[in-house]
């Protein structure tokens, strides 16, 4: 390993310095070794060994040096251990971190892509909806040239693993921005008595303060001691308030949060957001004004010092009154020859020039200046998004040549500090001061009268924005402005259009430092004032947060029955099913479909849903949302109902009992059990509120099993020794209270899924295991299995019966459905009756009939969502569930074909997924297996 | 994420609510015309300006509150309790 840079540029001791001298750090940058101190940025450290430049420009490849030397800065992404567009001047050097350049190749010091710039005649705006659309065979190779040159760095496709953390606030005032505003208001807030959280983007808090002299160092030391003793505020640093939603639901993401994770999502509601973000420096369009070298005076005077780096030799300092004075001090401290060039009464700037860095700065007239650093100051930038995510609209003010932003209307945003307007550091406190406690009144809902905030000015400052040669307006995505003009010529001259044609404010800064430029060329290009022109609408998120943190961590709850530990215990394979985990198989579904058939099995089925129903108006009820006859059913009577929407169309299907004369057991399909109980709330809460009907949700309260095949009774008889099982006496579609094993309060229902004789038991959730052990330890001599919801399912598709959702869709009527002969349109009122009597009469215009559909072939199973298809070719159905039945030792089918092709005994055509196509019959019914259920009825 | 007065829970998450459509709808008698049926269905106004509308608070009370939203701003002018408690059949 070579021995690191020395750190040439490095001065001696600043007062506000934040690096940690007594230790070092070593990283790589493109290869190469360099050294750092704790504290240090990346930009930093490389600029402290006389590094220029930090990336490519992505369209032209020119080289680009830093600008502010924060976390704005669009110059310094870089790709840091294999994650790209990290934000170089913000991100504190590591110790053997490796950092690479982006855009460039094989460095941003020696660029092979730079060639590209010598097709920027092809690269003006819109170039790639122009150049790269024809002709269209060649749209593939287009795409990866794009591809290659796309801004920003390479994803990692193998990344992965880290932590994203989310977390929940509660604090009653939330201060976005640690500068000495919000820092003054969070103090005057927690003051009041309110809980506050103080957010700020960069590592400390402090703002401007920071790299100011010793009236601003001496501030910053008090407010951090302040802060530090303050009981009610919580800090975070390297964190930003992002968004500003709906009724001040606002968003926060912290990039380096404490403990293992990677970065964290804050999500909360505070009563008042208070936004104190202070202002943003703004670049001046000249030409060579993105060359390494040209920097904004803000970043010159961070980089000296925070970070005590000397950033060149001979300086020419562009700046309005009053700003130049503190970087020209500055810039003399550190050694640096100073030429001061007045922006509002001197000679205008025209270029800076040289090969890869400032060498030269021209002025108006031709004067030539030699230098390495040209620093401009030529006005401010408010960032006012969060204020405008609340609602408030944006007005340019000429005089101070920016846009002010009032407040937003309602009572929970607040603002302060620079955004609002401009004052001495007493003002400025006084106005900060108080809106701090105003937020800390209103959070706290407190009757007492509203706090005064005095008003701060705006200072007048000429209007500069576009010098007379044109240069870069974003830097980040290379548009200049002639561009924006050439896209105006175009007929983009909306400022919205104009900006996504041009991509102008669209890059990983979001346009901090380039939009009002933006708006400022447009404005000269089509004649308008800046005002006329106005801003693009600000919406979340305020900076780029990175997909993982909004993910958070993955947490994905589930719900088990009462006898998942046996489940578990004997080798169940367990799948998903909407919110349950239930036993797939216990490995050998095929097998327990056999046994099902010949013998007996037992399967899992609480996630059923089960509604008890108590009134004397539970039949109405019935009759109303089902779209069969309910009454007349007996006590110890079951039926099969479904439910329909005002649509017309199934929703939920399953059975209800009659317990007794005003109780009912209601059952739903397990994934619909929470739409089958809102339906229902809404009939008796909203609609016929009038209807005496008490409505529990069971779903939890009983633990159910269905103990299925034609050995079922004689297993059920040992553990309901005191229910008469005889066909006569418990016939098909019945109900029987009783006791199970020793439990009391148990219900079996002579109903199933699998078309077998069969019995659902339904037991208090707690006594659930111990009926199922029972049941299993009776059925042991008749090699009883338990089984999965695949075997299930392979029985329920032989014997036909349709399960919502999977074999019927959003256009499935109950008559497409097979369901016709249940539909009773002679009741007074019905869900969807309007839509169920066009269907009885309309049979060949809906759009699908369910059909049961073997393959000619028996050894085919074409797979589920696999095409019907008609003699033209066309798609005129699909098969929605199939198996290969062991019963029949063939492939069976459910699926929906247009009305034409349903007709019984017809042949149609299945495109099977590897493109063939095969003929399957459409049988009579829905049934594959015993379609005369005398299996059910035994 | 809304946030919405519940007249039983007080004001909670959005998240713990259901929308339930519009309210205040004159619903077509169910024996008139298909066609009148599904205008009333599928066709609403959904205009720039106050709606009334029901939410249910799932993860509440489990009531079906009636509330008045700007449609442009979401601005919530006023929350109706739910309907009267109803009467109940034997427990």
């Amino acid at each position: 390993m070579s021995a690191p840079r020395p750190a040439s540029h490095r001065l001696d001791p600043q007062p506000g310095e934040v690096i940690g001298r007594s230790a070092r750090l070593a990283f790589e940058w493109d290869g190469r070794q360099y050294a750092a101190h704790p504290g240090d940025t990346i930009a930093s450290a490389l600029a402290a060994a006389g590094e220029r430049v930090f990336s490519r420009s992505f369209k032209y490849h020119r080289p680009r040096g830093i600008l502010t030397a924060d976390v704005h800065d669009p110059n310094c992404f870089v790709e840091v251990d294999g994650e790209p567009n990290v934000r170089g001047a913000h991100l504190r050097v590591g110790d053997g971190m490796r950092v690479r350049s982006q855009n460039a190749w094989p460095s941003a010091r020696h660029d092979f892509k730079r060639i590209v710039a010598l097709t920027a005649p092809f690269t003006g705006p819109g170039f790639y909806y122009k150049t790269f659309m024809s002709p269209r065979p060649l749209r593939p190779f287009y795409r990866e040239v794009l591809r290659r040159f796309s801004p920003g760095g390479r994803v990692d496709a193998g990344a992965g693993g880290e932590r994203f953390d989310k977390r929940f606030i509660f604090h009653d005032v939330v201060v976005a921005g640690g500068g000495p505003a919000g820092i003054a208001a969070a103090l005057a807030a927690a003051a009041a008595g309110a809980h506050v959280l103080l957010v700020d983007e960069q590592h400390e808090l402090g703002g401007h303060l920071r790299w100011g002299g010793p009236t601003e160092q001496r501030e910053l030391e008090r407010l951090r001691a302040d802060v530090a003793a303050a009981d009610r505020i919580e800090v975070l640093t390297d964190a930003v308030v992002f968004g500003r939603y709906d009724h001040n639901w606002i968003g926060i993401v912290e990039r380096s949060p404490s403990g293992r994770a990677r970065e964290r999502l804050l999500k909360g509601r505070p009563r008042v957001l208070v936004a104190a973000p202070g202002l943003i420096e703004r670049p001046y369009v000249f030409r060579g004004n993105d060359l390494p070298g040209v920097m904004l005076a803000t970043g010159v005077r961070r980089l000296i010092n925070l970070y005590a780096v000397r950033p060149g030799e001979r300086a020419v300092v562009f700046a309005a009154e009053p700003d130049g004075d503190a970087v020209a001090a500055d810039l003399e401290r550190a050694g640096l020859a100073v030429e001061l060039v007045n922006a509002g009464s001197g000679p205008a700037l025209r270029a800076a020039g040289g090969r890869g860095g400032v060498e030269w700065v021209e002025l108006q007239g031709g004067r030539r200046i030699r230098a390495d650093l040209l620093v401009t100051a030529v006005g401010w930038t408010a960032p006012t998004a969060l204020l405008n995510m609340a609602g408030a609209r944006p007005r340019f003010d000429a005089g101070a040549a920016r846009f002010v932003t009032g407040p937003p209307a309602g009572p929970d945003v607040l603002a302060t500090g620079g955004i609002v307007g401009e004052g001495s550091l007493e003002e400025l406190g006084a106005h900060a001061r108080a809106t701090g406690e105003e937020a800390a009144r209103r959070a706290l809902g407190r009757d007492s009268r509203p706090v005064a905030v005095s008003e701060l000015g705006l200072g007048a400052r000429p209007a500069l924005f576009l010098g007379p040669t044109d240069g870069v307006v974003d830097y980040h995505e290379d548009v200049l402005a002639k561009d924006i003009a050439a896209a105006a010529a175009e007929g983009y001259d909306s400022i919205e259009l104009n900006k996504r044609y041009t991509t102008a404010t669209m890059g990983l800064d979001q346009g901090k430092l380039s939009a009002v430029n933006a708006i400022a060329a447009l404005a000269a290009a089509t004649g308008r004032s800046l005002d006329e022109v106005g801003t693009t609408t600000w919406r979340p998120p305020y900076v780029p947060v990175s997909l993982g943190a909004l993910a958070g961590r993955r947490f994905v709850p589930f719900r088990v029955t009462p006898m998942h530990d046996w489940h578990e215990a004997h080798g169940a394979r367990f799948i998903r099913a909407g919110d349950w985990l239930r036993p797939d198989s216990y490995g050998d579904p095929q097998a327990e479909v056999a046994a099902v058939r010949a013998g007996v099995g037992l399967i899992d089925v609480s996630t059923l849903g089960k509604f008890d129903l108590r009134g004397p108006d539970v039949a109405r009820l019935l009759e109303h949302v089902y779209v069969n006859r309910w009454a007349g059913l007996a006590v110890g009577g079951v039926r099969y109902g479904a439910m329909v929407g005002e649509d017309g169309v199934v929703f939920d299907d399953g059975v209800t009992g009659r317990l007794d004369a005003a109780r009912y057991l209601m059952s739903s399909t397990s994934s619909g059990s929470e739409r089958v109980r809102r339906w229902l709330e809404w009939w008796l809460q909203v609609e016929r509120p009038e209807w005496q009907v008490t409505l529990t949700n069971a779903t939890d309260l009983y633990a159910a099993m269905n103990l299925a095949g034609p050995r079922s009774r004689e297993i059920l008889r040992r553990v309901a020794a005191d229910v008469d099982l005889s066909a006569e006496s418990f016939p098909y579609m019945a109900v029987r209270p009783g006791r199970l094993a020793g439990i009391d309060d148990c219900f079996m229902w002579r109903i199933g899924f699998t078309g077998e004789l069969s019995y659902e038991l339904y037991v208090p959730a707690g006594h659930g295991l111990r009926v199922w052990e029972a049941v299993m330890e009776a059925g042991r001599g008749a090699d009883i299995r338990p089984f999965g919801v695949e075997a299930q399912r392979i029985m329920r598709i032989e014997k036909g019966h349709a399960v919502v959702g999977q074999d019927t869709d959003a256009l499935t009527g109950p008559f497409a459905a097979g369901l016709g002969r249940l539909v009773r349109l002679d009741k007074d009122d019905t869900v969807g009756r309007p839509e169920l009597v066009w269907q009885a009469a309309h049979p060949d215009e809906l759009p699908y009939q369910l059909v049961a559909l073997q393959t000619v072939d028996p050894s085919i199973v074409p797979a589920e969502s696999c095409q019907v298809i008609d003699d033209d070719g066309r798609i005129a159905g699909r098969v929605t569930s199939s198996r290969r039945s062991p019963t029949l030792n063939r492939s069976v089918a459910l699926a929906l074909v247009t009305p034409s092709l349903a007709a019984a005994g017809g042949i149609v055509q299945v495109r099977l997924s590897d493109g063939r196509i095969v003929d399957a019959r459409v049988l009579d019914g829905h049934a594959h297996v015993d379609p005369e259920g005398d299996r059910l009825r035994d | 994420m809304l946030a919405l007065d519940c007249p039983n829970c007080g004001r909670r998450n959005g998240l713990e609510f259901a929308y339930s459509g519009e309210a205040g709808l004159d619903e077509p008698s169910s024996g008139g015309d298909i066609a009148e049926w599904r205008r009333s269905l599928y066709f609403h106004r959904n205009g720039a300006e106050w709606t009334r509308e029901r939410w249910l608070h799932v993860a509440g009370c489990g009531r079906f509150i009636e509330l008045e939203r700007h449609r442009t701003t979401n601005e919530i002018r006023a929350t109706i309790g739910p309907p009267p408690e109803r009467r109940t059949g034997p427990t």
